[in-house]
């Protein structure tokens, strides 16, 4: 039985008499502890999808499964004790102002009915497993974004929860912050066996972190699967999109303009070989790199590079089957990404 | 300066006035406050919609709030008789304080609460809060530190209008300043209760503000 099982899910939303379509029938099945990315545009009805999953939004149709439980046949007390048993993190943090960090750490056990004694020395080891030990007094607006986002997230984990949700939570972050965040997840999904499905529209996020991914394109689901596979072959155009764009400051490759565009991916072993000077040494055209980047996926370093070829069809052929041989992913960049 | 018959009668009139502003401003709570969170829950955006309950809260707020405190004291006149026995004296102001804030106090609860940050609302409820817990835990936290200073503010407007009840024998040191002032022309004792209006007003404002900043933890100390 999958951990959180999406069935069908549509949402529409009445605005002055227009319905707005935010989510599509989407289906998807999360894995007990696996970490699960859904990726999309801005107002692709990300945040809808994972406010769906403790219904916080209430689908028009279709159903939300956990641990087998369809959601809809709770009564009202009954959801309420599903949802303290399903953490959520945001991109704004939400935390109290007027509570110091113990005190937030505590609320939702509070809520939960528990004594107080309990609350506050479980709180305290919480505090240790963010390595925030020392702020316990301090108040949200004393602390960096980052140190806010280790207080939800311990807040998050206080009632035991099985399972994480996270809407953009590393948003508001900067590089080193979102990585630091990230890798703190990473531990608590190894530690405690959470499930964590996280909503982000930055790609690297993804690739950081998480071992499948739904990409979520105008309410749609525009292609699900394995990250890894994902990155070295995008189907959908959607998923191309985030995974050729990702860079922020980085020229867009449609910027270019050069036509006959092939991105090629490689893993550890075959960075060793110098692909791209033998391919011209022995095709003898020029080739033009237009983007080259590696970065972690999955915890296995990949490089991944964007090549003008030459314009006609041969050379470009022969380029093409020159890398297939050596085993690199080969995709065609269309001219229109 | 003045005999002990006025030093006394002021005196009087002092804790008559601290007597209307005080409990009338409980009272003003005490039907304001769930006035107050009852147009916040139930808002377009509020944690139970409900527009009809919204739209006749709303018109009751408008309505009581547009009648002039003193057009509204002798309406009420009736009703004082009704629940007090009397329509003038201090405890029978208390009365029209009352219906005039509790409207008035049920805005300024509505628009605290209106401020408290959504998300944090959202959070509250991703947690299984129940609405009651909404409300206690986290709104009233949150909001506190302008709900208190609407506290305030309201405490200073029905000093204000405790005097003005005075015109028609309300009772304290508005009561005394239209009296002395205005039917004997006895300047001197309408200075005086004036100045002692004045004193009043300020210590409720400085040590309410103290107060609501000692409260607020959301400022970087
Ligand atoms: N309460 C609502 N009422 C009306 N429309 C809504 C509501 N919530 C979301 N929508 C609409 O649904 C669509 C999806 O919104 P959603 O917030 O899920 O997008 P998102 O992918 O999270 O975007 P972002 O990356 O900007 O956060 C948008 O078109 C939005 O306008
Ligand atoms: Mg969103």
């Amino acid at each position: 039985m999958s951990h959180i099982e999406i069935k069908n899910l549509t949402k529409q939303f009445e605005v002055k008499g227009d319905t707005i379509t935010a989510l599509n029938n989407i289906s998807l099945s999360i894995e007990r502890g696996e970490i699960y990315g859904i990726i999309g545009m801005s107002g692709a009805g990300k945040s809808t999808l994972v406010r769906s999953i403790n219904f916080l939004e209430k689908p028009t149709d279709g159903q939300v499964l956990i641990d087998g439980v369809d959601l809809a046949g709770l009564r009202p007390v009954e959801l309420r004790k599903k949802r303290s048993e399903i953490g959520m993190i945001f991109q704004n943090f939400n935390l109290l102002e007027q509570r110091n960090v113990l005190g937030n750490i505590c609320f939702p056990m509070e809520i939960a009915g528990r004594n107080r004694q309990d609350a506050k020395a479980y709180a305290r080891e919480l505090l240790k497993t963010v390595g925030l030990e020392e702020k316990e007094k301090a108040y949200p607006s004393q602390l960096s974004g980052g140190q806010k986002q280790r207080v939800a997230i311990a807040r998050a984990l206080a009632t035991d929860s099985k399972i994480l949700l996270c809407d953009e939570a590393t948003s508001a972050l900067d590089p080193m912050t979102t990585k630091s965040i990230l890798k703190l997840l990473k531990e608590i999904n190894e530690r405690f066996r959470i499930t964590i499905v996280i909503i982000t529209h930055q790609m690297s996020v993804v690739t950081e972190i998480c071992q499948k991914v739904a990409i979520i394109d105008n309410g749609s689901l525009a292609e699900e699967g394995d990250v890894d596979k994902i990155f070295e072959s995008p189907k959908s155009d959607a998923a191309k999109e985030l995974i050729y764009e990702k860079k922020e400051g980085i020229t867009p490759v449609r910027a270019l303009k050069t036509s006959n565009q092939i991105r090629i991916v490689f893993k550890e072993n075959s960075s060793y070989e110098p692909v791209i000077a033998n391919a011209v040494l022995t095709l003898r055209k020029p080739l033009n790199i237009l983007m080259a980047d590696t970065r972690n996926v999955g915890g296995t370093a990949r490089g991944e590079m964007i090549l003008g070829l030459p314009e006609d069809e041969d050379s470009k052929k022969s380029f093409i089957a020159y890398f297939r041989e050596k085993g690199l992913v080969v995709s065609e960049v269309i001219g229109d990404v | 300066m003045f005999d002990p018959k006025v030093a006394e009668m002021l005196l009087i009139g002092t804790k008559d006035t601290l007597y209307m502003t005080l409990v009338s401003t409980l009272f003003g709570y005490l039907l304001g406050l769930p006035f107050g969170v009852i147009l916040n829950l139930t808002r377009k955006n509020g944690l139970h919609p409900n527009k009809i309950v919204y739209g006749i809260g709303d018109f009751i707020c408008n309505i009581v709030r547009s009648i002039p405190f003193l057009i509204l004291l002798i309406l009420l006149i009736p009703f004082t008789r009704f629940i007090v026995g009397k329509s003038y004296g201090s405890t029978a102001t208390i009365v029209p304080l009352v219906v005039c804030s509790a409207p008035y106090i049920a805005r300024i609860v509505e628009s605290s609460l209106n401020e408290v940050d959504e998300g944090v609302v959202e959070a509250a409820k991703a947690m299984g809060a129940s609405t009651l817990q909404i409300i206690f835990k986290v709104l009233f936290v949150e909001a506190r530190v302008s709900l208190f200073t609407g506290a305030v503010i309201t405490t200073g407007l029905l000093l204000g209008y405790s005097a003005m009840s005075g015109t028609v024998g309300g009772g304290g040191l508005g009561d005394i300043a239209v009296r002395y002032g205005y039917y004997r022309w006895q300047a001197d004792i309408m200075v005086v209760t004036v100045l002692l209006l004045i004193v009043i007003f300020q210590v409720i404002q400085n040590l309410g503000m103290y107060f609501s900043g000692r409260l607020d933890h959301r400022k970087k100390r």
